[in-house]
């Protein structure tokens, strides 16, 4: 009632009636628009609906995670471009996650000079623009790597190149699947063994030495299923023929440079929100650390930090958002997301330019809300714990 | 490019009835007093402004022809620069008058875009350049190469195929524009760039050492560049057609820039009944009588447009091949004027 009263609503029937009304309105305008833009694509003959999608597209992209021909419908390619787009922006929250860290940390380290490396990064990169980082990237650096022919290359099976980096391609073989599954094992029998580790430690006060048995697992389970069922995978080397390297698994430069761009960048803009984060913390905490006779970073680790979250959290969903957002720069470098294969050439081969974008934009939306939704979820439950 | 679309597709959304408005584009035009021309953002040849920042070409004389005939002036233009990918979507919303842009005629384009295609004022095919210390004589010789092309195009579909009836390999990589399209291919990025022929050569131009790039002999596509309305003005269409017609007649009777004061005394009936100096064909129209004396003053016949911009009279020098008049073995072919 009283957040009601402050956003300056009115209770009793003249507010409900003012809200409805509201709603109506709302419906209405979306109604009017609808309707006078259908009529205006029949005036015109331009097609309409959603029956383009079974359509052939006719044209080949240069990166798809699932199989993709010429052949196939635009709804493929819809989907070859949303997990084009998935895929940057996945790895690329994760890596600027990693990297925002360790700045925002090293900005508040006690060494002068990392303090002021790290502080520089910040400046430097969250000052220019996002498009001119990505362009630099791939037409600075990337670009000017030798041809195919005069690759560099590692051990002669990792080769580096204008087209990209290729490395030897897997290819499954009979063991794989008994292999897969005991990493599994391995991975919770960890986890079990670490709960247990941790339920004897407050029961007892005893501190078990579990890290020679994790390793042992970790390294055991998966080498007895090599020994058993053979091996999961075999290497494809990569070959020169013709024009590139035929065989072999290749991240084309497109990728490469978007990923270090968005990276980077958001890097620059998280690493600034862990260090207020971490500023937000009363000093007292730390002080209180180094009493108990914690090391610096295991105070930061088991005291500030999880404080940190809370308020780290909520500006971090952003970034990741605007990262997500900001993968569709993608279309000035040739990456083949979802704005450059369906909002760029399906559009322009179909001419459907309302459905395209509806649909475009109610991706990226859904992308959002679920990111979003994770967070806030993850915040609710750092919360939580704290409160208690 | 993003946002560009957004607007005009709410733009679409959001307009009045449009049967209302298409239908008059030619009452339109001249109440505004200048043209909308939908052209590229800089191809030699077709669309590019010069150093003195003067829009000529092929493409662009067209516009000023019909500039010429409808306001009597060839430089009341606006022209707009748009990208392969956005061109139709800034004529269906109303932003250009006409698109003349290179732009290949195909049937989805015609029906499903709801647009209608005028005369072909340049006939084209799909053509590759390469490096030439790649060593390559022909396109079939391109197994397993990295195309660089342009987003929104004919030419990304043919690639595709192409490379699929020849059972070969490719990499394909798509750039919003034709720029960014040429600036990987000279990085290195991809070992060829395909576009339509007349455009490769004019890209090669671009490039900081032309001669170290040959164009491939081999032509994989039809490419009929046409001009461009929305669907459901037949008048506007009309004088689209014409204003190319126009031209080619006039170059078929020897009617050139310099010599149009003189043929109106001509006592020839074809010449007179062009020039208007015999019955009332631009009215027809809904023009002038001497709407061509207007579009042959301001832009000269095909022929001379042709030299001017891609023929010999340009640095590009592109032979007229398939667009020699048809009397003359080409299949340029107006309709007669009566």
């Amino acid at each position: 009632m009283q957040l009601r009263r402050a956003l300056g609503g009115r209770a009793g029937w003249s507010g409900l009636v003012a809200q409805f009304a509201f709603v109506a309105f709302v419906f209405w305008l979306g109604y009017e628009i609808y309707s006078n833009a259908q009529a205006n694509l029949q005036a015109q003959r331009i097609a309409s609906g959603f029956g383009f999608m079974q359509n052939t597209a006719g044209f080949g992209v240069s990166q798809n995670l699932v199989p993709y021909q010429e052949s196939d419908t635009y709804t493929r390619i819809f989907i070859v471009g949303l997990l084009n787009t998935l895929l940057v922006s996945v790895i690329g929250i994760f890596l600027a996650t990693v990297l925002g860290f360790v700045v925002g940390l090293g900005r508040l380290s006690p060494n002068w000079l990392v303090a002021r490396l790290a502080g520089g990064y910040v400046e430097l990169i969250r000052n220019l623009p996002l498009l001119f980082q990505i362009l630099f990237w791939y037409l600075a650096v990337l670009a000017t790597l030798p041809s195919p022919r005069q690759s560099a290359s590692l051990f002669g099976m990792f080769f580096l190149n204008n087209r990209g980096i290729i490395v030897p391609g897997p290819i499954a073989e009979a063991g794989l699947e008994a292999f897969l599954v005991a990493i599994l094992v391995a991975i919770v029998a960890v986890i079990g063994l670490n709960v247990y580790a941790r339920r004897l430690l407050f029961a007892t006060g005893r501190r078990l030495r579990i890290w020679p048995y994790v390793l042992g697992t970790l390294i055991a389970l998966p080498v007895l299923s090599v020994l058993i069922f053979g091996k999961p995978v075999s290497f494809e080397m990569p070959v020169l023929r013709g024009f590139n390297f035929a065989s072999g698994s290749r991240l084309i430069p497109e990728f490469v440079a978007l990923l270090i761009a968005l990276s980077t960048y958001t890097a620059a803009f998280i690493a600034e929100i862990v260090r207020a984060g971490i500023q937000s913390v009363h000093k007292g905490q730390m002080e209180a650390g180094s009493s108990l006779g914690l090391s610096r970073g295991a105070t930061l680790r088991l005291i500030v930090v999880p404080q940190a979250l809370r308020v780290i959290l909520p500006p971090l969903t952003n970034q990741y958002l605007n990262l997500t957002k900001n993968s569709s720069l993608a279309v000035a470098i040739g990456y083949p997301d979802l704005v450059s294969v369906f909002a760029g050439t399906t559009l322009s081969q179909t001419g459907q330019a309302i459905e395209i974008i509806a649909i475009t934009m109610g991706v990226y939306l859904l992308i959002s809300l679920i990111t979003s939704a994770i967070m806030n979820f993850y915040n609710w439950r750092i919360s939580r714990s704290l409160a208690r | 490019m993003k946002r560009a679309s957004l607007v005009l597709t709410l733009a679409i959304a959001a307009s009045l009835p449009a049967a209302a408005v298409s239908a008059q584009t030619l009452k339109t035009v001249k109440d505004r007093g200048t043209l909308s021309c939908g052209v590229t953002s800089g191809l030699p040849g077709f669309s590019a402004p010069d150093d003195k920042g003067n829009w000529t070409g092929l493409d662009v004389d067209l516009c000023r022809g019909l500039a010429a005939a409808i306001l009597n002036d060839p430089t009341k233009i606006k022209f707009v620069p748009l990208s392969a990918k956005d061109r139709f979507t800034a004529l269906q919303s109303g932003e250009i008058d006409v698109l003349s842009r290179n732009t290949t005629w195909t049937l989805s384009r015609d029906t499903q875009l709801g647009l209608n295609f005028g005369a072909v004022n340049y006939y084209d095919g799909q053509g590759f350049m390469v490096k030439k210390s790649a060593n390559i004589a022909s396109t079939l010789k391109l197994d397993g190469a990295s195309a660089c092309v342009q987003q929104g195009t004919t030419n990304e579909q043919n690639l595709a195929d192409y490379f699929k009836a020849n059972k070969m390999k490719y990499e394909v990589i798509a750039f919003a524009t034709a720029d960014e399209t040429l600036k990987a291919y000279e990085s290195g990025r991809c070992d060829t760039f395909t576009s339509d022929v007349s455009q490769v050569y004019a890209e090669r131009l671009k490039l900081a050492k032309p001669e170290d790039h040959v164009v491939l002999p081999e032509v994989i596509s039809k490419e009929p560049l046409a001009t461009v309305v929305r669907h459901g003005d037949d008048q506007w269409l009309d004088i689209i057609k014409w204003t190319h017609y126009a031209m080619l007649n006039a170059e078929e009777l020897g009617i050139t820039q310099k010599n149009v004061d003189e043929m109106l005394k001509s006592d020839k009936p074809e010449i007179k009944r062009l020039l208007g100096t015999d019955g009332n064909l631009g009215e027809q129209l809904g023009l002038t009588k001497d709407w061509s004396v207007r579009i042959i003053k301001a832009v000269g016949n095909y022929g001379e447009s042709f030299d001017r911009n891609v023929g010999p009279g340009s640095k590009l020098n592109i032979a007229r091949g398939l667009n020699r008049l048809w009397n003359q073995g080409g299949i340029q072919y107006a309709p007669p004027v009566r």
